[in-house]
């Protein structure tokens, strides 16, 4: 109980990464959530990387981790833009005033 | 102690996440979010993974959760509206999340590591380096071109965003620089003999 072994940071990721989940199901209508989501979801898998890098003795996974940060910022970034362009075009945020691609 | 740290983060972590996607309020979402980055940032540090700690706080406290906000207190939405389905959502997304945490926990548990993974290190640990060193010398070397592809994914981004929000209203006054360098003597001054005593 008192060493911190690879199962504990494991567990952590793993409930991290369960809530990213539901929070991507509870807030089906506030896209803004679900990208904060998404986010959590993510920094639950770097803690993994992280805790195998640190659990194998590898380098590597730290690295992978730093690209995992990259991408993710990206897409944040990309996905506020494209909201607040649709808000000025459109007036809403609402994901099921999202349909205008649907046939 | 460090298992004390790891608890007190691990908890505070993941009671933030729960917070961020049960607020009523995207603001209180967000600063929560920053907590939780805050905390994750602390368990990476346990885990020595210092320099990913660092950036963690630098790109995601300090710039996507910033942008976030700004997001959120920018557009003039009505968050009440959006939190209806909430109640209607919450059996399923309760089970999906029961059903993803019982698959992740046996993972997380019952998992055993290959015999041979040891031997497959790519890049060991160098115990009298420190963590910074360490990665770049291999994010210099090694993977200068995971490096590189990692910049064009953020040039990329930076574009895409700028080109996204960017937008000119049509019935304000701009400076034309190009019209000013194609200005010439000819065209723009006009010489007039001005008859003596009566004006132009």
């Amino acid at each position: 109980m008192l060493t911190i072994g690879l199962t504990h940071y494991l567990v952590v990721a793993a409930i991290l990464f369960t809530l990213g989940v539901a929070g991507i199901i509870l807030n089906r209508k506030n896209i803004i959530v679900i990208l904060m989501s998404v986010e959590l979801i993510l920094l639950s898998v770097n803690l993994n990387f992280v805790a195998f890098s640190q659990s194998l003795g590898d380098l590597t996974g730290q690295v992978f981790a730093l690209f995992v940060l990259t991408v993710a910022a990206a897409e944040a970034a990309i996905g506020l833009a494209i909201l607040v362009a649709f808000y000025r075009n459109r007036g809403t945020i609402a994901v099921e005033d999202i349909n205008s691609l649907k046939g | 102690m460090a298992a004390v740290f790891f608890y007190l983060f691990a908890t505070i972590m993941i009671a933030s996440a729960g917070v961020v996607i049960f607020a009523r309020n995207p603001v209180h979402s967000v600063l929560f979010l920053i907590l939780a980055f805050c905390n994750g940032a602390g368990l990476f540090l346990l885990a020595g993974a210092e320099f990913l700690a660092m950036i963690l706080i630098v790109v995601y406290v300090g710039a996507v959760a910033v942008l976030f906000l700004f997001v959120v207190m920018m557009l003039d939405v009505d968050f009440a509206e959006l939190k209806q389905g909430f109640i209607k959502y919450l059996p399923v997304g309760v089970g999906v999340g029961v059903v993803v945490l019982a698959e992740l926990g046996m993972v997380a548990i019952g998992w055993r590591s290959a015999p041979s993974a040891a031997d497959a290190v790519a890049n060991p640990l160098i115990p009298q380096m420190s963590n910074t060193a360490a990665l770049g010398q291999i994010l210099y070397t090694k993977y200068v071109i995971f490096f590189q592809a990692s910049a064009l994914v953020l040039l990329t981004a930076m574009i895409g965003a700028i080109v996204l929000t960017l937008h000119h209203k049509p019935n304000i006054k701009r400076q034309k620089i190009e019209e000013q360098n194609a200005r010439t003597r000819e065209n723009v001054i006009e010489i007039k003999k001005v008859p003596f005593r009566t004006g132009v």
